[in-house]
């Protein structure tokens, strides 16, 4: 199928994370059409899957509630889940976009029961959980999902599951035909918000992570300090199920070095300090958390955070990148190195090895238009050629490493020149 | 006080991949991977921070440097990628020419002993290179690792991969002549690029 479905007066946002949804909140609270596609099958992002927010340590899920909120009651913003951009020709003020639909095979109907869920019984690795927990074929995506609408994963249509699902909807919202579908749209700007993705921490050989059970990954251990998470928020060793008490956080893991990620990823430092207080919250005065830094970037206010963590007794820092791990014969990490403060060479055992992660733009998996100008990390700076011909923005995590409050400065500027672009192209267009 | 650091800019210009030396940010990997870590006084990271403090005598006086077994594990690792097995030989090589180097340290010597003898003729003698080695901390101990290894030599001895004629000069290359002309060039090549005419 391919339908019109905008005018060169709108807006296309893709992403929608916590920068896709800013700045389509904002271009249409200015009146703008907004199109917001999104390529799985809710809204929210990474930010959805984070435990708490630094400095202050707030919950994702009040940011989100904020923004859906806004979302819900805003007629201009057409949210499209699901969808993925194919390509895109034409230029500034006049774009031609064709996007992909997937079929989610659950259609508006669904009161999100979550019937279909009970019915079936098998599973797959689940993709909110970073590879931690398996969820049923017929699932939410996670509380905050938006829409509050359950997925058929494709595995199981065509299959006897698949029925099963069918047959328990109430209100007759699975519909297994579903195909996927072409969409042709005509928009003004586009803003890429197609966020970030941890790096394959399995590439940085000397740390073990596809060896050794319990070096995790920062975003897993989010997902483990998390009460919605696979543990229920409790923080327990991957290998044996016992709980961690003695944590490392390794920084610099894939960043700043010229043979992963050459950018510092910025945001590890702070995501790490934050989730030595995770350990805190779960084991108390109990608890001990090691930081192994080449240096902390706490950037500007940030600061306060860091020095109230570095007078946690329950944390203590070392300088120096940690060389190799090892594994004893009770699965316990151990770290290998020489530190900078003194040159003392040391062999440490820890519970649990978490990898700060560095940021690597989501975009390196996909094809972005060939006139986009990206940095030598892969980061979005915007469109080739002269500026005034620019029609396409990159805001967020996609266009720089960003913490998710500079992410919504970010996305906002990102608004704003989209915004620019409509409003000359309408003059022309009146002329 | 001068805030220009003499040594580090004596390294950058005279030591080979010296000017690296400033891209190091003491991160340590390069001394937590190294095999031979624990044996050394001064893993690369100390040395490139001490070169940056202007500890001169220290650091070619060090006998760290000869130390390296050229096992790459550092370069492979460094973030910044550092050529540091290059760096490090490169000190030991400058500390050598400018006779800073630990006298007696055992790579050193052999690493003389060998070049001396590869240079006379253009071919290794390997049994006047052995004797040199054997003998080089006195007679009596010579004489002790001689008859130590004296299965290997006569086993070597009857499957013709040791020659006791050898002992006598050995043989060479045809065009001598030439060939210590290349090496002599060599040097003065070496000699005007690291500054050691004058």
């Amino acid at each position: 199928m391919t339908a019109s479905i905008a005018t060169s007066q709108a807006i296309l946002v893709v992403g929608g994370g916590i920068s896709g949804m800013t700045a389509a909140l904002e271009a249409a609270e200015c009146g703008k059409q907004v199109i917001l596609a999104e390529k799985t099958p809710t809204l929210g992002g990474r930010t959805a899957l984070l435990y708490r927010y630094f400095p202050k340590m707030c919950h994702p899920t009040c940011g989100l509630e904020i923004n859906l909120r806004r979302l819900k009651g805003n007629r201009k913003v057409r949210t499209m889940t699901m969808t993925e951009v194919l390509a895109v020709s034409g230029r500034r003020g006049d774009y031609t976009v064709t996007l992909k639909v997937s079929p989610r095979y659950v259609t508006e109907n669904c009161t999100g029961c979550g019937d279909c869920a009970s019915a079936v019984s098998a599973e797959i690795d689940n993709p909110y959980e970073y590879g931690l927990a398996k969820t049923r074929a017929a699932y939410l995506p996670h509380a905050m999902a938006y829409p509050q609408r359950y997925v058929i994963d494709p595995s199981i249509v065509g299959t006897p599951e698949g029925e099963k699902a069918k047959a328990a909807c109430k209100v007759g919202a699975v519909d297994l035909e579903m195909k996927e579908e072409t969409v042709e749209i005509k928009v003004g700007a586009v803003i890429w918000a197609t966020g970030w993705k941890p790096y394959d921490a399995a590439k940085i050989q000397p740390y073990g992570y596809d060896r050794y059970a319990n070096v995790i990954t920062s975003l897993e251990f989010e997902r483990l300090a998390d009460p919605h998470g696979p543990t229920g928020g409790k923080i327990l060793r991957p290998s044996d199920g016992k709980p961690a008490k003695n944590i490392a956080f390794i920084q610099c893991a894939g960043s700043r070095d010229e043979n992963h990620l050459r950018h510092c990823s910025r945001i590890c430092c702070m995501a790490s300090l934050k989730q030595t207080q995770y350990v805190r919250e779960s084991c108390g005065d109990g608890g001990k958390s090691t930081v192994y830094y080449i240096d902390i970037r706490a950037i500007d206010r940030l600061e306060d955070f860091y020095a109230m963590v570095w007078n946690d007794p329950t944390v203590s820092f070392i300088k120096s990148k940690v060389a190799e791990i090892t594994e004893d014969k009770d699965a316990n990490p151990v770290l290998h190195g020489v530190d900078t403060e003194g040159y003392h060479r040391y062999a440490t055992t820890h519970d649990l090895v978490v990898l700060a992660v560095g940021m690597e733009p989501e975009a390196n998996g996909i094809r972005l238009p060939d006139d986009m100008l990206l940095d030598s990390s892969g980061f979005i700076e915007g469109c080739k050629g002269a500026i005034e011909d620019e029609g396409m923005f990159g805001a967020g995590a996609a266009s720089s490493p960003l913490d998710v409050n500079r992410s919504v400065q970010s996305a906002t500027a990102a608004a704003l020149r989209a915004i620019k672009v409509i409003h000359k192209t309408a003059r022309t267009e009146k002329v | 006080m001068s805030y220009q650091n003499n040594f580090l800019k004596e390294v950058e210009e005279r030591v080979e991949e010296g000017h690296m030396v400033k891209m190091c940010m003491q991160c340590g990997v390069c001394a937590g991977s190294c095999p031979f870590g624990p044996d050394w006084e001064h893993s690369p990271q100390k040395i490139f921070m001490m070169i940056r403090a202007g500890k001169r005598e220290e650091v070619l006086g060090s006998d760290s440097m000869f130390m390296c077994t050229s096992c790459y594990n550092c370069i492979v690792r460094c973030p910044r990628e550092l050529p540091i097995t290059h760096i490090m030989h490169g000190l030991a090589n400058y500390a050598h020419r400018i006779g800073m180097a630990p006298k007696g340290q055992p790579t050193r010597v052999f690493a003389t002993m060998f070049w001396n003898n590869l240079t006379k003729k253009g071919r290794v003698n390997e049994l006047t290179l052995t004797l040199g080695l054997y003998f080089k901390d006195g007679l009596v101990s010579g004489i002790k690792t001689a008859f130590g290894m004296q299965s290997i030599g006569l086993g070597m001895l009857l499957a013709k991969r040791l020659n006791p004629m050898e002992i006598f000069g050995g043989h060479g290359l045809k065009d001598l002549k030439g060939f210590h002309a290349i090496v002599a060039k060599a040097k003065e090549i070496e000699d005007r690029k690291k500054g050691f005419t004058a």
